[in-house]
């Protein structure tokens, strides 16, 4: 974890101590994007945790073929590493592949993405992906649309690509060393020709980072997605990490590979085994803190249907799909109410418990949108987390919360507001002493606030808060800052208010 | 002079768009080669084109019978591998 947290540093000296000081590493992951691709990463539903219960995607099968073959693939099955293994989907055409996605989007309105995975490669079957996203743009221009791929053709299909309404691509990117990818990839087909060993791995290598930095210089979001296999590629994804990162992914996921003997891949027949819990975790940690992001998506099933742990696909079996009568003009206005629905429940709840640091920082530093520093105040027993009532609290932590991170400012001292037991008798008095030593403060968190004190708290302008109990205090400040920034609280206020703060 | 496809094949529309005789034509239980068409590619590539992205080992045979793709020759698991695994799965 590393939060930038400038303990004891005085407050005027600070604002350039971030840059050279531990917050650098977090913002260095994403501040090579550009401004529209940062704000759809933090405003996608698919890359919060959270708002992947209130939003669902589903996946077709149109594209069966492949052009490459993986040794953690047996193409008798769908791809065990990208999708289920040891099953194979019901191959959609693309006719019915778009009924399909409407059928469902009426019926589940919290349908937003769709995605085209396989069971092969989408862009190694262009005919039918594109056929699949053309009918949707006309049809469906209210779902977006991602696409999985090896990369292999990623480079001649971009221009029909970007005419889509393409959310984002994820290119499975396990190597950038053709001696590595030898071990992984047996055959590409390249140019009408089988192609075996380094040489294919080299071309493939090529292409993807060609398609990779081409997306990016489109403004589409590329996510990249590597299989961590031991003993092959595990040292290896450091660095493809750190490249994939510097073109400009705005996400690296690194998933274990899936190889049990009876999938019949060469890897589960040789004897390749995946990676440990431990050495998957280590290895998460080691090329980057947002990886976090994703890590809900994992378990994501190619061929299931609705919200997160449930699977209503059995409801959308193509003879089924074929009674049913569907207006979709009329169901996406009824979408587009429950979307909005949803979107604001989640803007109050999902950004101010999921935002991080980088938030701060990226929105905030890079987006050169300037926001004005907030004084908050702590009640905490220890531990670095909010644990102390807003009644028993004897002193407050004050921390300032700025685009540059939080800093902690001091203690202040009061006496509590519920002094012991269950009765709060002079309550006010006292209570008018700790609004004294919160002046300045804007929030002041706790982990648990009465009625009686909210209205005067508020009246002081400062907003009590027991959301955040038990969390790490700089993970709640930099959330609740999160928050005020998205409520537009944090534009510059005019030098008096400074002042007067 | 013709290729065949046989039941190994998983139907997975990898070889159809690229004959250049439109040769291969979907089919069930698989796909299917038809032989007045096929030329081997002969003239028209330097690889049989079916043959060059099939990934099913032994999918496609030549007119004397003998896998294109033999066992191995693609994946890289021994035969001996994939035929113990074979056994096991008959066997459960
Ligand atoms: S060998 Fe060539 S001509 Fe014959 S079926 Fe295959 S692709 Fe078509
Ligand atoms: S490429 Fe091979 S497995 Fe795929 S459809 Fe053609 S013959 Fe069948």
């Amino acid at each position: 974890m590393e939060l930038p947290v400038l303990n004891n540093i005085a407050p005027d000296t600070s604002k350039d101590g971030c840059s050279a000081g531990s917050c650098g590493s977090t913002s260095d992951q994403m501040n090579h994007l550009p401004e529209h691709i940062r704000e759809k990463v933090f405003n996608h539903p698919c890359y919060s945790e959270e708002a992947h219960h209130y939003f669902a995607r589903m996946h077709v099968a149109v594209a069966p073929a492949c052009n490459i073959q993986c040794n953690y693939c047996n193409r008798k099955y769908d791809c065990a590493n990208e999708s289920r293994p040891g099953v194979v989907s019901e191959l959609h055409h693309p006719v019915q592949a778009v009924k399909k996605v409407l059928a469902v989007a009426a019926t589940i309105p919290q349908m937003t993405v769709l995605g085209v995975a396989g069971p092969g490669d989408p862009l190694a079957n262009p005919q039918r992906t594109f056929e699949t996203f053309r009918m949707l743009s006309e049809q469906a221009p209210d779902i977006k649309l991602c696409v999985s791929t090896n990369g292999l053709t990623l480079p001649e299909h971009i221009d029909e690509l970007t005419k889509y309404n393409i959310d984002h691509v994820t290119i499975t990117i396990n190597c950038v060393d053709p001696d590595v990818g030898a071990k992984i990839y047996p055959w590409i087909f390249w140019k009408n020709k089988r192609i075996k060993g380094r040489e294919a791995a080299a071309i493939l290598i090529e292409q993807q980072q060609k398609g990779l930095e081409m997306l990016v210089a489109r403004g589409i979001l590329v996510k990249v997605n590597s299989v961590m296999i031991p003993g092959v590629n595990d040292k290896h994804l450091e660095e493809v990490s750190k490249i994939v990162k510097a073109k400009g992914a705005f996400l690296h996921n690194v998933m274990p590979l899936i190889s049990e003997a009876e999938h019949g891949t060469y890897y589960g027949l040789t004897g390749q085994r995946g990676p440990t819990h431990d050495e998957l975790q280590a290895l998460q940690d080691s090329c980057a803190g947002d990886m976090n992001m994703m890590r809900h998506c994992r378990q994501c099933r190619a061929d299931a249907v609705g919200l997160l742990g449930e699977d209503r696909g059995s409801e959308f079996t193509m003879d089924k799909i074929e009674q049913m009568d569907i207006n979709y003009p009329e169901a996406m206005k009824m979408r587009a109410e429950v979307h909005a629905a949803i979107n604001e429940e989640l803007e109050s709840k999902r950004l101010a418990r999921e935002s991080k640091v980088q938030l701060v920082n990226i929105q905030g530093v890079q987006n050169k949108e300037v926001t004005r520093p907030v004084l908050m105040a702590v009640a905490t027993k220890g531990s670095g987390v909010i644990n102390e009532h807003f009644g028993h609290a004897g002193e407050f932590l004050i921390y300032e919360a700025s685009p540059e991170g939080v800093r902690f400012i001091g203690h202040r001292k009061t006496t509590p507001y519920c002094e012991g037991g269950d009765t709060c008798g002079d309550g006010e008095s006292v209570l008018d002493k700790t609004l004294k030593v919160l002046a300045g403060c804007e929030v002041v968190l706790c982990s648990k606030v009465g009625i009686e004190p909210w209205g005067p708290l508020e009246a002081a302008g400062i907003q009590p808060n027991g959301e955040h109990a038990m969390e790490p205090i700089e993970d709640a400040i930099l959330a609740m800052y999160e928050e005020m920034r998205t409520a537009g609280k944090l534009v510059q206020k005019s030098a008096e208010q400074q002042m007067a703060a | 002079m013709a290729f065949e496809i046989i039941e190994s094949c998983v139907n997975c529309w990898a070889c159809e768009p690229l004959c250049p005789n439109q040769a291969i034509y979907e089919a069930r239980p698989h796909f299917l080669i038809n032989p007045d068409k096929c030329n081997e590619c002969a003239g028209d590539f330097e690889e049989s084109q079916c043959v060059s992205i099939c990934p099913i080992e032994g999918a496609i045979l030549n007119d004397l019978g003998l896998a294109l793709n033999p066992p191995g020759s693609l994946t890289g698991i021994p035969p001996k591998k994939f035929a113990e695994l074979q056994a096991a799965q008959r066997a459960a």
